[in-house]
């Protein structure tokens, strides 16, 4: 190949369709990449390195900004790693109520990709379709929380305010599956969708394992990985993760989907036991200047763009002496170097779009 | 037209303004009247493409300029006007400049080939069909310009896609042209549309025996205008709309005025060939039945523009309703759809048009 026929291309990092602000080197051999670079860091704040200079709890409201679409995990990743550390136990209804959260924040999540999946292929509509009831979500998250989106919700050993309202959730379940029979109506039979992400970007069992890919990229690859059936706040709860063997975009996107209405089942459950456990137990957690023992902390969650995990060195102190984060798209990114290799360009967005890959929670 | 020329001639004679004052201003002045109303045809076209998408999508559109946002799309087109003309460094400043006037100017020429009314066509040759095609082509020469020009990557992709989707989706237009020129026996838009008269009004038109070639022509013109689902050369979300990047102020206006003049210019060709034109879709006119005398004679003009517009809206309303709803076709897919469907199957509609003008005995209807 001669190298002057090659045309380097800089996708992003002020580019419409890369989320934010990823930066892909591509090498173009007319529309066919041929390598494929991803450059992150655009995003940086340095969020593992202002937790070693604040407090746990003056570090609880910034860590829903590592994923500002999912934010709910963040906190919950925090103070599920701070209560191990101090070994609390949590009252059921709290265990409820953070279940419920994080399933709603699931659900906004997943929707949200939906839009934007559709919107990088170049179809408009579905994107405010999805907004439409991820409205809803948010507002719901601002009526318990007081914020649309950085909602600081959890905190140690409890919850901020009790749930006092779940009206406004069992209207959206209701609608729910009406809405994802509207989505399908409009996405799945659409000809031209699905001749774009039928056995596009395969991502094969091996090199997901091996590339740290976790989460409905993962199960889409039909692999069976929920880290929700084992963890503890999940436990009770009757549901099938969703695993598909499609390994393309096209089953990447279906496993969203179908994941919409698993989530639902699970808040549906967990709101009948929100009616049987009435009181609010907050764990007693002094929320100043409390020390955490000396020692490692590690905890982790299905999130939705993967795996999330936390893990705390503690020398104790009023501050971590070491926090770092583990996210799920920052795999995703970096698969991005296989993945697109030997695809054309219009293909390569609707991959890289396929992978849900957020920029806040890669650059950290 | 000679009988309005008589009408406006005896006027002027009433009045005792001179003949040739009368000959020249015959042609001038319903001309720049006409073109003007063409434009604000085509300004109120983007506002329906906008309300529409924003009804198709559970949004109001837009709504705060004017009355339902009607003065918006002028605001815009002034808003433009006023910018500042970026040329960004290393174009080439002719060719950069030169892309533009490309883009309107066909648009321009083709809606003077259209015919509006019995009695008003600008420019009527006994060919107009195929120069209406061959104009209606043009524009492709604009955006390797623009996109050659503009020294930007991005651009140079979407020109490069560009060209080869016109050159696809050019020969099945071709085709399906032809089996409409053979069922009218003539290239004259004037004469197909007239050859569609028949008493069954919308029905007896060519798109009931020519239905594979309408809907052939259908999505080709789409794929020639960019629209989606082809809209490869401007995808926003991959190439950051393509060869029209680094077109600022009055170069982009004129870009965005001649995509829309041209999407009318061809929805009004698709019904001349097809819905049947000017014709009346219940098969005879309304104003007559209205209006007695010489005022209805003379409002029939205005009732045949009427048709003529309502039928490329319809088709127009469609176009948008396809971009609410379709995502971006791939390009290898685009291509390929074209080559191994469309145009075999034109050129099947051809000879079922050559067998059926055949069996009629050269005569439609």
């Amino acid at each position: 190949m001669n190298e002057a026929s090659l045309l380097k291309l800089n996708l992003g990092p002020q580019h419409p369709s890369t989320h934010g602000v990823l930066r892909l080197i591509l090498e173009l051999d007319g529309e066919k990449i041929l390598s494929c670079k991803p450059d992150v860091g655009y995003l940086h704040r340095g969020m593992e390195k202002m937790a070693e200079k604040l407090s746990y709890i003056q570090y609880l409201p910034l860590v829903d900004r590592i994923d500002y679409l999912a934010g709910f995990f963040y906190s919950e990743l925090l103070c599920r790693t701070v209560e191990n550390a101090l070994e609390i136990e949590l009252s059921e209804r709290v265990k409820i109520i953070r279940t419920i959260m994080l399933e709603l924040n699931r659900i906004a999540s997943h929707l949200l990709w939906i839009g934007a999946f559709l919107m990088d292929l170049g179809a408009v509509s579905p994107f405010f379709y999805t907004f439409r009831e991820r409205e809803i979500i948010l507002k719901y998250f601002e009526k318990i929380t007081g914020q649309r989106m950085m909602n600081n919700y959890f905190v140690f050993g409890g919850v901020r305010r009790d749930l006092f309202d779940t009206k406004d959730i069992e209207e959206f379940l209701s609608i729910l599956p009406s809405k994802i029979k509207d989505y399908e109506k409009i996405i799945d039979r659409n000809p031209i969708f699905i001749q774009r992400t039928k056995n596009k970007g395969i991502l094969d069992p091996e090199t997901a394992i091996n590339g740290g890919i976790t989460g409905v990229n993962l199960r889409a690859s039909g692999i069976n990985f929920d880290l929700r059936k084992t963890d503890y706040l999940y436990k009770d709860y009757d549901f099938t993760p969703i695993v598909l063997d499609g390994k393309d975009a096209y089953s990447r996107y279906r496993a969203r989907v179908l994941e919409l209405s698993e989530s639902s089942k699970i808040i549906k459950q967990a709101l009948e036991k929100l009616k049987q456990n009435t009181e609010l137990r907050q764990a007693p957690v002094k929320p100043i200047g409390f020390k955490l023992p000396e020692g490692e902390y590690y905890s982790q969650i299905e999130a939705p763009r993967g795996l999330a995990s936390c893990y705390i060195k503690s020398t104790r102190e009023e501050k971590p002496y070491r926090l770092k984060w583990r996210t799920g798209s920052y795999y995703s990114v970096n698969l991005l170097r296989k993945i697109l290799k030997g695809t054309y360009l219009n293909d390569a967005i609707a991959i890289a779009g396929s992978l849900d890959i957020i920029l806040p929670e890669v650059d950290k | 037209m000679n009988y309005l020329y008589f009408l406006y001639i005896e006027f002027l004679a009433k009045h005792n303004i001179p003949q040739i004052f009368g000959d020249i201003t015959f042609y001038v002045i319903p001309i720049t009247i006409i073109f003007i109303a063409l434009l604000v045809v085509v300004l109120l076209l983007v506002l329906f493409e906008r309300k529409l998408l924003g009804w198709f999508t559970q949004r109001k559109g837009p709504n705060r300029v004017g009355l339902w946002g009607l003065l918006q799309t002028v605001a815009d087109a002034f808003k433009l006007l006023c910018k500042e003309n970026i040329t960004p460094h290393g174009v080439d400043k002719f060719l950069f400049n030169l892309a533009p006037l490309i883009m309107f100017t066909p648009a321009l020429v083709v809606l003077s080939l259209i015919p509006y009314s019995s009695e008003f066509t600008f420019a009527n040759f006994g060919t107009n069909a195929l120069i209406y095609v061959i104009f209606a082509g043009f524009p492709i020469l604009s955006i390797l310009i623009g996109g050659w020009s503009s020294n930007n990557k991005y651009s140079l992709l979407g020109s490069m896609r560009n060209i080869s989707q016109v050159l696809a989706y050019e020969l099945p237009i071709a085709f399906s042209l032809l089996g409409v020129i053979t069922l009218a026996s003539s290239m004259n838009l004037k004469e197909i549309t007239l050859m569609q008269t028949s008493s069954l009004g919308i029905f007896g038109c060519f798109w009931v025996p020519c239905f594979i070639g309408f809907l052939i022509m259908f999505i080709s013109t789409l794929a020639e205008l960019n629209r989606c689902p082809f809209d490869l050369p401007e995808a926003e979300s991959e190439l950051i709309c393509g060869y029209n990047t680094e077109y600022s102020g009055i170069r982009f206006a004129l870009f965005y005025f001649g995509e829309y003049t041209l999407l009318f210019a061809n929805a009004l060709f698709l019904s001349v060939l097809f819905l049947g034109g000017y014709l009346s879709p219940f098969g005879r006119y309304i104003t007559p039945l209205l209006f007695q005398g010489e005022f209805g004679n003379i409002l029939i003009y205005f009732e045949q523009a009427f048709w003529l517009i309502l039928k490329s809206f319809f088709i127009i309303f469609i176009v948008i309703w396809i971009r609410a709803v379709f995502p971006r076709m791939a390009a290898f897919d685009l291509l390929k759809f074209s080559w191994s469907v469309l145009l075999p199957v034109s050129i099947f509609n051809l000879f079922l048009m050559v067998i059926l003008k055949f069996l009629m005995g050269g005569a439609y209807v």
